[in-house]
């Protein structure tokens, strides 16, 4: 299973989901409607590394999160 | 150094904290911003959410960057509601010589507006609104979009 994280304002509460790469998770996160939405504007991170390749092979334990866009100041 | 604190920051506390740190270590620059709340738009506060570990990164690879160029940086923000007229930001630059100090102070800035991971909200009759206008995508963004 892979922990999946929505920060700031998605307002979400942490999934597990069974997803054996990028790709198929994205498959599994745009069956949610509300989740959906937010797809083509998150940051992606894996392990609290952000990533820019949908090339990576999710692995049991590992954690996702999504970083909507950001303005700090 | 990257410092997080609850509510508004005590930019006087910190100041002297940062300044006292950098006396005497033969600095011959130390440049501050300090990010105030601004009244307008009807709202009383703002209120900031952050993810700090990958905050931390974004800070650490600064950090590392200031260093190759003999400065060193401090930041501090807020978490939770930061009311008008109260600060929520400082950043500061040490650097041997000013222009180093002036390069980076704006160039930490700036690239802490697009990358670090912060979420604004406008606080309006108790109630928290994303900035979402305000906002920029971190780079990258979009990728599970397929």
């Amino acid at each position: 299973m892979v922990k999946v994280e929505f920060l700031g304002p998605i307002g979400k509460e942490p999934m597990q989901v069974e997803a054996k790469d990028l790709k198929e998770l994205a498959k599994i996160l745009k069956q949610d409607s509300e989740i959906a939405k937010w797809l083509s504007e998150c940051a992606v991170a894996v392990n609290d590394k952000l990533v820019k390749t949908l090339d990576i092979k999710l692995q049991d334990g590992d954690k996702v999160s999504l970083l909507p866009p950001v303005c700090g100041g | 150094m990257l410092e997080i604190y609850p509510g508004e920051l005590d930019v006087e506390v910190i100041f002297a904290k940062w300044r006292k740190w950098g006396a005497n270590k033969n600095y011959g620059a130390f440049i501050t911003f300090v990010g105030t709340v601004r009244k307008e738009g009807g709202i009383e506060a703002l209120s900031f959410d952050l993810y700090k570990p990958i905050l931390q990164q974004w800070f650490d690879e600064w950090q590392e960057r200031a260093k190759e160029r003999g400065a060193y940086l401090c930041m501090a923000h807020s978490v939770g509601n930061v009311p008008v007229h109260t600060s929520s930001y400082m950043a500061a630059v040490f650097s041997p010589k000013r222009r180093v100090a002036l390069e980076l102070i704006d160039e930490f800035v700036e690239d802490f507006k697009a990358n670090a991971p912060i979420w604004k909200y406008d606080v309006k009759n108790g109630e928290r609104i994303y900035a979402r206008d305000r906002s920029q995508k971190i780079e990258g963004s979009g990728l599970l979009d397929i």
